[in-house]
């Protein structure tokens, strides 16, 4: 126990220079991107003076190192600056969007393991047989289907022929958010006020944007799965399991899965970034109002500020996330913590 | 003569494979009887473990057991249902492994893996009762009871291997099939392993089929050998007999080539030839193209087994 508390700790305080780099490459990409915030906002024709004005206000009149320096002691505090477009602070703007986007991640991620790993597993166990065959099909062509198109075809599908489940938006028309709305993230604001219909009709919403985004992933860990357990199963602890006279079951989930489930984990870490890639269409396809939306509206608007910011937060996710999974990967592997 | 634990009768194991069928055994037939340890030897490929194996038919796809009968106690393993033979596998007969570095989930302390076992077996005991259980055996392998709460990778090789064999022993098998449990030790752990088994064979009355190409450690540890040659078995006899007064050109020729710290031979003496190709195997007697007593007859019928000097020998050398 003293062991892993001590390896959690190196591993979270390894995190800081992490994120040190993740924010000097988000600035450095922005200031990269073609493109002037200044003349986008103003105008081409907007006279000289102007647009000194406007570049003093923003602070891009300054050497690159202090704009830097400044943006690090922002973001420290926790303040993202100010979008260019809307007289809104940018963290307001995320703290809008990110609920929603974080409650489409987790099921996402939940879509992509509860089909990805089991099946897998099974077509490890059943290799060389017609199922196998069948699972590694479905595999390659549901990663190879754009999440835009599998969305459009499970609204028409699911929404518009069998009229199932709602197409666009989190809630319907009849729930009325506000009566709800704390932290934003509507599964648990409705249990806080056990509002089981809005509840209802909030996992309805969840339902088609989750399986989009978590089926195209879970291609990659149908095939990942399958090739780590094949790799177990052929190891003496199983065949000494197995001579042991433990039963079919256990010899291949308990021994097997779980041994090939700590290369999957890493690969669970590595598909955060993916995961949040996918959310962006997703909820396009969607209209999930999240930090995709956010994202792709203000890129079309050049709110750098906002996309800065939108980009930063992504990058905090995917370092909270590999820190997590880490964790997780100790308690798994009692190797890892020596 | 004492009751025969396990009777081998005429067993073949196949793999048919893309090229054709790999014939890893091939018309063997021995006996264990209680209480005695039966040395099975011979070169890498020549089915040794593979028979070993198909003992707890833990025989891997596409590897079957073509013909043959294996009786444990008079009951047939070959055509046992699944349900009572993984009853038998682990409570009657156990198995212990070449590698002791991975024959251990390493995600999971030897405790529990202790447990595993005897939850598997004994529906319903007691943590407590089984925690026990395994402490006691531990005592019993030289090792703290404290260890049950580590994991495989704190512990040394040959520490690995006692725990194998710890485990394998908790249900009081009486037949344990050691397939070349000190190949992966070095010399002193193996002598630490093999007096250890000695004496755990006393005290559970245990049968033991002790698979190595190991000829200094089958003479140490076996009451009768077996040798194999091609799938086949070559000679069979006590240990005294078979080393004494080896009766086949195979096991003369292994004995020979056995390096000899005296230096009374100047060089060592290395067979001629290479194993036989089990796929398609040499007509007659599989050994016929290495032999230096070779006749016409070897290269046409398989040799029978005949009596010579006190044991089996597959050789028409003795007819």
């Amino acid at each position: 126990m003293k062991n892993l508390l001590r390896y959690i700790i190196a591993r979270t305080l390894l995190t800081i220079p992490m994120l040190f780099i993740l924010l000097t490459i988000v600035f450095a990409v922005i200031r990269i991107m073609p493109g002037d915030p200044v003349s986008a906002m103003l105008g081409g024709h907007a006279p000289e003076k102007v647009i000194e004005q406007k570049k003093e206000e923003l602070g891009l009149n300054k050497p690159l190192i202090v704009q830097y320096g400044n943006y690090l002691w922002q973001v420290a505090h926790l303040d993202l600056g100010t979008s260019m477009i809307f007289k809104q602070k940018v963290t307001s703007a995320i703290t809008d969007k990110l609920p929603a986007t974080i409650e489409l991640t987790i099921f996402g991620m939940l879509v992509t393991l509860l089909v990805g790993v089991p099946l897998g597993a099974y077509a490890a166990d059943n290799r060389r047989s017609g199922k196998d065959y069948l699972i590694r099909l479905f595999g390659i062509v549901i990663y190879c289907i754009p999440v835009y198109w599998l969305g459009l075809m499970f609204q028409m599908i699911f929404g518009v022929w069998l009229d199932w489940f709602p197409v666009a938006g989190r809630t319907g028309a009849r729930v009325f958010v506000s009566t709800f709305e704390q932290t934003g993230l509507y599964i648990i604001d409705t249990l806080l006020i056990n509002d089981w219909a809005a509840l209802w009709d909030v996992l309805m919403h969840l339902v088609l944007p989750s399986l989009t985004l978590g089926l195209v992933l879970s291609g990659i860990f149908i095939r990942l799965t399958r090739a780590n357990m094949l790799d177990v199963l052929k190891s003496d602890y199983i065949l000494a399991a197995e001579a042991r006279g433990i039963r079919h079951f256990p010899v291949v989930y308990k021994h097997g899965l779980l041994n090939a489930f700590v290369p999957i984990l890493t690969m669970m870490g590595l598909q955060v970034s993916l995961l949040m890639a996918g959310a962006v269409l997703t909820e396009s396809t969607f209209s999930w109002p999240g930090m995709g939306r956010l994202l792709l509206e203000r890129i079309y608007l050049r709110d750098y500020p906002t996309i800065q910011g939108v980009i930063v937060i992504f990058a905090l996710i995917v370092a909270f996330m590999s820190l997590i999974v880490d964790i997780i990967y100790a308690l798994i592997d009692p190797r890892v913590r020596y | 003569m004492k009751e025969n634990v396990l009777e081998i009768k005429n067993l073949h194991v196949q793999f048919p494979i893309h090229i054709g069928t790999v014939r890893a055994v091939e018309d063997v037939s021995l006996n264990l009887r209680k209480g005695e340890v039966m040395g099975l030897v011979g070169e890498s490929g020549c089915g040794k473990s593979t028979l070993g194996f198909s003992i707890l038919r833990l025989l891997r796809p596409p590897g079957h057991i073509a013909s043959g009968e294996i009786n444990y106690h008079g009951r047939d393993i070959c055509s046992m249902p699944q349900k009572e033979l993984l009853e038998l596998r682990g409570r009657n007969i156990s198995m212990i492994f070449q590698d002791p570095l991975t024959s251990l989930d390493p995600l999971y302390t030897i405790g529990d893996q202790f447990l595993e076992t005897l939850r598997t077996h004994e529906k319903g005991i007691k943590k407590k009762i089984a925690l026990e259980r395994a402490a006691d055996m531990l005592k019993n392998l030289g090792i703290s009871p404290n260890r049950l709460h580590e994991y495989p990778h704190q512990m040394s090789g040959g520490m690995r291997q006692r725990i194998m064999i710890g485990i394998g022993l908790i249900l009081n098998p009486d037949l344990l099939i050691a397939d070349e449990p000190t190949t992966a030790l070095d010399v002193i752990v193996e002598a630490q392993f093999l007096d250890l088994l000695n004496e755990l064979r006393e005290k559970f009355e245990l049968t033991i089929m002790f698979i190595t190409h190991n000829l200094g450690v089958v003479a140490q540890a076996s009451d009768r050998i077996t040798v194999m040659y091609g799938g086949r078995m070559a000679e069979t006899g006590t240990a005294e007999d078979v080393f004494a007064d080896p009766k086949h050109p195979y096991t003369q020729g292994l004995l020979a080539s056995v390096p000899n710290i005296k230096l009374e031979q100047p060089e060592l003496q290395a067979m001629p030839g290479a194993p036989p190709d089990l796929v398609n195997p040499p007509p007659g007697c599989v050994f016929h193209p290495r032999c230096p007593h070779v006749m016409d007859v070897c290269k046409q019928e398989v040799p029978k087994s005949f009596q010579a000097n006190g044991h089996m020998t597959a050789c028409w050398l003795y007819k």
